[in-house]
């Protein structure tokens, strides 16, 4: 049991931080957006194993809601990208820089 | 035993996939990794007796989201270059990115070596789980305790919604009003 816990605790450790080294190494924006999607996926991992930890419900009632976020994020942020797309026939977040000073 | 083999098999498969997502060239190959590690994160659910949770995994993640990255990874159309750049502008960003990796997955261990997690225990074990029923449950939960944030969500959804059709339609509202 508590051997279970911190083995899923870590799965979720490891996948939070290969998604932070994602955003941070990758410059396609799609797949800046898969690794937001780890980490998230990540937090879900341990929402499910602190609720079955603790006996309780509740955290798998919040993973419900991370998964609605998520979708909501994924269709603006792909919106987003095939707005920045038609203007700038890129998706390289290097090229992306009309807003910096 | 073979809950325990069968966990340590599906994280492993899961930590490959996610540093597949990572270090592919091709955003497809990323995409078909990242559903692999969603279902084999499903796996992991059902092992924690969430198996509501694991189905939805399965059909909302690498169904419908996994299916609008793949739709728009083809509507663009990218060529070789596109999608990775070879130039570095800036200096160092990989390794500086390793190791803030590094650095977070080694504070992420000592805090979980470090604290001792307990709570009060809930009223729900998984015998109780298995009783009653896992998506009754969460459908119960759902609709009384937390009725008001499943309303908000509708709502976010709703936005969501009208944002993305807002940001791709832009050139149609921008011709109407001319």
């Amino acid at each position: 049991m508590t051997l279970q816990l911190t083995w899923c605790l870590m799965l979720s450790g490891v996948l939070f931080t290969i998604g932070a080294v994602g955003v941070l190494v990758r410059r396609n924006a799609i797949v800046i957006f898969m690794c937001i999607e780890l980490m998230l996926n990540a937090v879900n991992l341990a929402f499910v194993t602190f609720a079955r930890h603790l006996d309780s419900m509740d955290g798998q009632i919040f993973v419900f809601f991370v998964m609605a976020v998520a979708a909501a994020e994924a269709a603006v942020g792909l919106a987003i990208i095939i707005a920045l797309f038609r203007n700038k026939s890129t998706v390289n977040v290097d090229d992306m820089n009309i807003m910096k000073w | 035993m073979i809950e325990g083999l069968l966990l340590i098999i599906m994280s492993l498969i899961t930590v490959v996939c996610a540093l597949c997502v990572v270090f592919q060239k091709n955003p497809i190959y990323s995409a078909i990794f990242l559903i692999q590690t969603m279902v084999s994160l499903a796996v992991v659910y059902v092992l924690l007796h969430a198996e509501f949770i694991a189905a939805v995994q399965v059909m909302v993640y690498a169904g419908a989201i996994m299916v609008l990255f793949i739709f728009v990874i083809m509507l663009l159309n990218l060529n070789k270059q596109d999608v990775e750049g070879g130039r570095d502008k800036l200096f160092l960003q990989k390794p500086s990115a390793l190791i803030m990796g590094l650095v977070l997955i080694v504070m992420i261990g000592i805090i979980m070596v470090k604290s001792v997690f307990h709570g009060t225990k809930g009223e729900y074990p998984p015998e109780v789980i298995s009783e009653i029923g896992n998506t009754q449950l969460v459908g119960k939960m759902l609709f009384t305790k937390y009725v008001f944030p499943f309303e908000i969500a509708s709502i976010l959804l709703f936005a969501a919604i009208i944002g993305a059709i807002i940001l791709v339609k832009k050139q149609i509202i921008k011709d109407e009003k001319v």
